[in-house]
């Protein structure tokens, strides 16, 4: 069972790590420096996020993992990030509206954990709660600001979803490792939140003049270590320095 | 060696009360209301902290600050234990941080019931300029030089600030 929880962190931490990692790619191009501000904020938030997650599995793990080793160290196989986080940020509405999916699904998420039975895990939804719910509120308002912006922008919304969507349908599909905990007590059934996700993510887009894609094929699999070929490319430059010198600090 | 049985918690907390927030020099951790309690348990010293934002850098090295301080203090065993939950809110700093927020020149968190809602496109909050005390101001930017800022400006005195948001 200790395996499963690791392997339930360890996803809710490289979601967090990967999204933290792929949004601060804009630090210094955001289209307006209030918005290239919010951008890394909310990298630092997420990034924040990962390093309890981490912290919390290194603890279970013990052998002398700490967070930096779960980060920099780990393989592209061992990481179980939903394949929605590592995709391209795109332009400013690819990335805003792979915001809104994934911080709507966060929510109901940390939401839930705080009440299931791992209280390392519920202490540390509890306090990204406030954070995500801030990101949540912020990229629903530019989602529906570019979808019922310009001809462009709305446009550029319908490309976003055309490329996202089909990774949507991972966030609600369980790995094993999840089953199990969930069985256990300790992991959010997906089943739960879907209904609200979906009922959030229509209010969203039907507010923002755009429709709600059906019957899309659906991508999966990051979850369990099979990731799309962005993986490889965003790893190469978060662990650069790691792999190129062993322990280097600050 | 001399052990200390019965720890003076007051004078504890005026010490830490010297420790400021590094991205925040007007206030103290104390001001903040991230230090949760302080045990003294077989000659070593816990501190209880806990996070403002879970990303914020300044965790590290207020740690880091608590532990030198109480070093230099005679204490042989320190120790700074991060807890989670509950989740730090603006609510918990001082009248008197909010206070030193002000005249530092950023406007301090609001009473939390205003915001912390999923509202879209709510009206802005209402803050008061630190500056020339207006209520007449407009938000600039919902993110800010740190995690827990935001961006305002005056309309009246057109003096641009940094709002504490509430959290």
């Amino acid at each position: 069972m200790k395996q499963e929880l690791i392997n339930y962190i360890l996803h809710l931490a490289d979601n967090a790590l990967i999204l933290g990692q792929r949004n601060a790619e804009w630090c210094g191009h955001g289209p307006v420096l209030e918005q290239d501000i919010a951008m890394t904020n909310i990298s630092l938030d997420l990034i924040g996020q990962a390093r309890n997650f981490y912290q919390y599995a290194a603890s279970l793990l013990g052998e002398g993992a700490t967070e930096d080793t779960l980060a920099y160290l780990r393989t592209e196989r061992e990481f179980r990030n939903c394949l929605l986080v590592e995709q391209h940020n795109g332009d400013w509405g690819q990335t805003l509206l792979r915001q809104f999916l994934i911080s709507n699904f966060q929510q109901l998420l940390y939401t839930a954990l705080q009440t299931h039975k791992d209280r390392q895990l519920a202490a540390i939804a509890e306090k990204s709660l406030k954070e995500v719910t801030y990101h949540l509120r912020w990229s629903s308002e530019w989602v529906i600001r570019l979808g019922d912006g310009t001809r462009e922008s709305h446009e550029r919304m319908l490309k976003a979803i055309d490329t996202l969507w089909r990774y949507t349908g991972e966030l609600f599909e369980p790995a094993a490792y999840e089953t199990a905990c969930v069985q256990d007590g300790t992991a959010v059934s997906l089943a739960t939140i879907k209904d609200e996700w979906q009922h959030k993510t229509g209010e969203v887009f039907s507010e923002a003049g755009l429709p709600v894609p059906e019957n899309i094929f659906m991508l999966t699999g990051g979850k369990m270590g099979k990731h799309t070929e962005q993986m490889g490319y965003i790893l190469a430059e978060l662990q650069y320095l790691q792999r190129a010198y062993p322990n280097a600090q600050w | 060696m001399t052990v200390v049985h019965d720890i003076d918690k007051k004078m504890i907390y005026a010490y830490l009360d010297n420790i400021k927030d590094p991205e925040v020099p007007a206030l103290s951790i104390i001001d903040l209301g991230i230090v949760k309690d302080i045990q003294y348990k077989e000659d070593e010293l816990e501190v209880i902290i806990t996070p403002t934002y879970t990303g914020c850098p300044a965790m590290d090295v207020i740690s880091t600050s608590i532990r030198v301080m109480l070093s230099t203090l005679g204490f042989r065993k320190v120790k700074v234990t991060t807890v989670l939950s509950p989740a730090w809110t603006t609510d918990w700093m001082t009248e008197e941080g909010k206070r030193k927020l002000k005249a530092y020149g950023i406007a301090p968190p609001n009473p939390r019931q205003q915001v912390c809602n999923n509202k879209l496109f709510a009206p802005n909050e209402s803050v008061q300029c630190p500056h020339c005390d207006s209520y007449h101001t407009r938000r600039i930017s919902e993110f800010g030089s740190t995690a827990c800022k935001a961006l305002y400006q005056c309309e009246d005195c057109k003096e641009p600030f940094d709002y504490f948001k509430c959290h």
